[in-house]
């Protein structure tokens, strides 16, 4: 087991920059998740800390040894594949004991190895299987059993549940979070689902373009983005962002969002964005669930108004509902009971308190 | 623009559907028709090797039905596998194939492994050239090729000449790059995440073709050796041109060169050679179609 820090990591293909330099130090043990739109250098990422990618510039360190020349095998890492990449014409547990047997430890111990791994996943009846006679699941199994085996300082997950079906990705997930509960080993996960990156990571690392935009704990994230791209990635419903600029009314400060709806912030919020210039083109981040049904009585911070929804979509647990502002988007989340109707007007409360303002040009969460 | 009316009513007329199962029986009659008027045009010849292989000389010559056997005999068999020098054209023709066979995938798997996985500068032009070696006919290469082991047996002094083992240098000029050319396809099919994770399990480029490769790939190198095979065994032009004395010569040169004699044609035990040189190649296809089980691959990634 050991950390893995990367320093100023460069991969170009020609005349394309992939990754364009990122630093990111992993602790030993943590479950680290990269998250990213397709094309985002996340797999590029991984790829270069397993070795299978040349990088083009800076360092990468496993167990404070810089690796950049050092060959896969040599590295002490372990990887699961999108598609498993199991060896067809090997059963499960030479599939899993491959590694072992290359590096010619007894047979005993290999034995070992292999049932305990196979006892931790679940497979233990299907040991003598090839793969083409397992179900998609069970050979992601394999797949992790055949890195749990080996025992290595990091496991690389690349994409393992894009192949499952959706019941099936909610199962493996839980199942891939109990097995690092028990093995502990350092790990770098990587994905193009945001749920996924918020339920397994200890830290989750955003990325876009070949950068790094935000590292947090998943709750840091999702509550303190730094950017627009972060506070629109994660999260689903995606946050509304809604054009809006500050004015000074009667010694206050308010938002003011179409001609006809404008609130006074909440003191904390006032303070704090007291000083920015009151020409700055800015946008108002709410999450969905900040804009819910209106209530008698509320609380400072939370402004009603009066609106006409487009579509509602019942969830069962909620109701989305879906309506403009001045011609944006709007997404909110109301209560089933609430009496939401397509077409219907509706009088909606806004939380302000749970805000984030944005500069529209620069996307920066201010 | 015309207007397009559409009747509401429907079709006045029941509409007349089709039959799946009568559909069927129809394209299975087809394909019984065509298939048995092709094994009816690819069996005769064999079918008439096989009457005449059973017939004395002197009922060949008579002005008998040709199509069958009236004193059937099985002395053309005999006197063709009692003859030394049958048997040393047999001997000649497998151990020249069989050494063909050998080096031809000695050369192609590592050939086809690096040119489809080792991505290195003219990687694909190389592979490209190979198989383009290939579409150059042997009539055309057969008097330069004379021309180059002339000089070299001139320059080393070792006889290459018509000897039987320079034809395992010649052979594979044939079967190396349309082997490689096949290789290259089946190794290119495997997903390229299988090799990456027998590289992070700590294998060698080696290790990679001979316990990943080479077991996942079966089929397609079952497909090349059946080929190498077939075309070392019955290869004329070359073992035509480059043997001359008796004792030195593969089957195929070899019945027809003893076996006519100026104008006089010894049909029986012609066809009778021509049988027995056509049985390892069916033997063969015989034994590795039990091997040449399609969907090995299956299983490895999703699908």
């Amino acid at each position: 087991m050991a950390d893995v820090s990367l320093r100023k990591v460069v991969k170009r293909y020609d005349d394309v920059e992939a990754v364009r330099g990122i630093d990111l130090d992993i602790s030993d043990h943590e479950f680290i998740v990269l998250v990213g739109p397709s094309g985002c250098g996340k797999s590029t990422t991984l790829r270069m800390i397993a070795g299978l990618e040349d990088i083009s510039d800076g360092d990468i360190m496993i167990g404070g040894d810089i690796v950049n020349d050092v060959p896969p095998k040599d590295r002490d890492i372990a990887m699961v594949f999108q598609n498993y990449a199991l060896y067809p014409h090997m059963t499960v547990a030479e599939n899993m004991s491959f590694g072992l047997r290359l590096k010619h430890y007894p047979k005993a111990e290999i034995k070992a190895r292999v049932t305990e791994a196979a006892r931790l996943l679940d497979i233990t009846d299907l040991v003598d299987r090839k793969p083409k006679q397992l179900s998609g699941g069970q050979r992601q199994r394999v797949a992790m059993g055949r890195a749990i085996v080996r025992n290595p300082k990091v496991f690389l997950f690349d994409e393992p549940l894009s192949n499952l079906d959706a019941k099936l990705r909610v199962q493996m997930r839980i199942e891939i979070k109990k097995v690092h509960q028990k093995v502990r080993t350092t790990t770098v996960y990587v994905t193009h689902d945001q749920v996924e990156a918020m339920t397994l990571a200890d830290r989750v690392v955003v990325m876009n373009r070949g950068r790094i935009e935000q590292i947090g704990t998943p709750n840091e994230l999702y509550h303190k983005p730094a950017t627009r791209f972060v506070a629109g990635f994660i999260g689903s419903p995606a946050m509304n962002f809604i054009p809006c600029r500050l004015e000074d009314v009667g010694g206050s400060l308010q938002i003011r969002l179409t001609d006809r709806i404008a609130f006074a912030l909440p003191a904390a919020r006032a303070a704090r964005y007291n000083a920015l210039p009151r020409t700055d083109k800015l946008l108002l981040g709410l999450r969905p669930e900040h804009l819910t049904e209106s209530h008698a009585h509320h609380g400072p911070g939370i402004e009603s108004f009066d609106t006409v929804l487009d579509v509602t979509e019942p969830m069962g647990m909620e109701t989305l509902v879906y309506f403009g502002l001045d011609g944006t988007p709007v997404c909110g989340r109301v209560d089933p009971n609430a009496g939401a109707t397509d077409g219907a007007p509706m009088r909606l409360a806004m939380d302000l308190n749970n805000m984030h303002l944005l500069n529209e040009e620069t996307g920066v969460v201010l | 623009m015309s207007t397009l009316t559409i009747d509401k009513a429907g079709p006045t007329r029941k509409v007349k559907y089709g039959s799946m199962s009568r559909d069927r029986a129809w394209a299975l009659r087809w394909s019984y028709f065509f298939l048995v008027l092709f094994a009816i045009f690819f069996l005769t010849p064999p079918l008439y090797m096989l009457i005449t292989s059973l017939k004395s000389s002197a009922e060949i010559s008579a002005a008998t039905n040709p199509w069958w056997v009236f004193h059937p005999t099985l002395s053309n068999y005999v006197e063709l596998l009692t003859s030394n020098q049958f048997l040393r054209f047999f001997w000649n023709s497998s151990i020249v194939a069989i050494v063909v066979v050998v080096i031809t995938m000695l050369i192609s798997i590592p050939a086809a492994f690096a040119l489809a996985r080792m991505k290195f500068w003219g990687s694909a032009t190389l592979a490209t050239g190979v198989f383009l070696t290939y579409l150059i006919p042997d009539s055309l290469l057969f008097i330069p090729l004379f021309k180059m082991l002339a000089v070299i047996q001139d320059v080393t002094g070792i006889t290459l000449l018509n000897r039987w083992y320079v034809l395992l240098f010649i052979y594979p000029t044939l079967t190396v790059p349309f082997c490689t050319w096949i290789m290259i396809g089946y190794f290119a099919s495997i997903p390229k995440e299988l090799d990456e994770a027998a590289l992070i399990d700590g294998a060698s480029w080696l290790q990679t073709l001979t316990r990943i490769f080479i077991p996942v790939a079966l089929p397609g190198l079952i497909a090349a050796t059946i080929f190498a095979f077939t075309v070392s065994w019955a290869q004329f032009l070359y073992p035509l041109v480059f043997t001359t004395s008796v004792d030195q010569l593969v089957l195929p040169v070899g019945i027809t060169t003893t076996l006519i004699k100026g104008d006089v044609f010894n049909w029986g035990q012609i066809m009778t050679g021509a049988l027995l040189g056509a049985a390892p190649p069916l033997i063969i296809y015989a034994f590795l179609m039990d091997y040449y089980i399609a969907g090995l691959t299956a299983g490895a990634t999703k699908g």
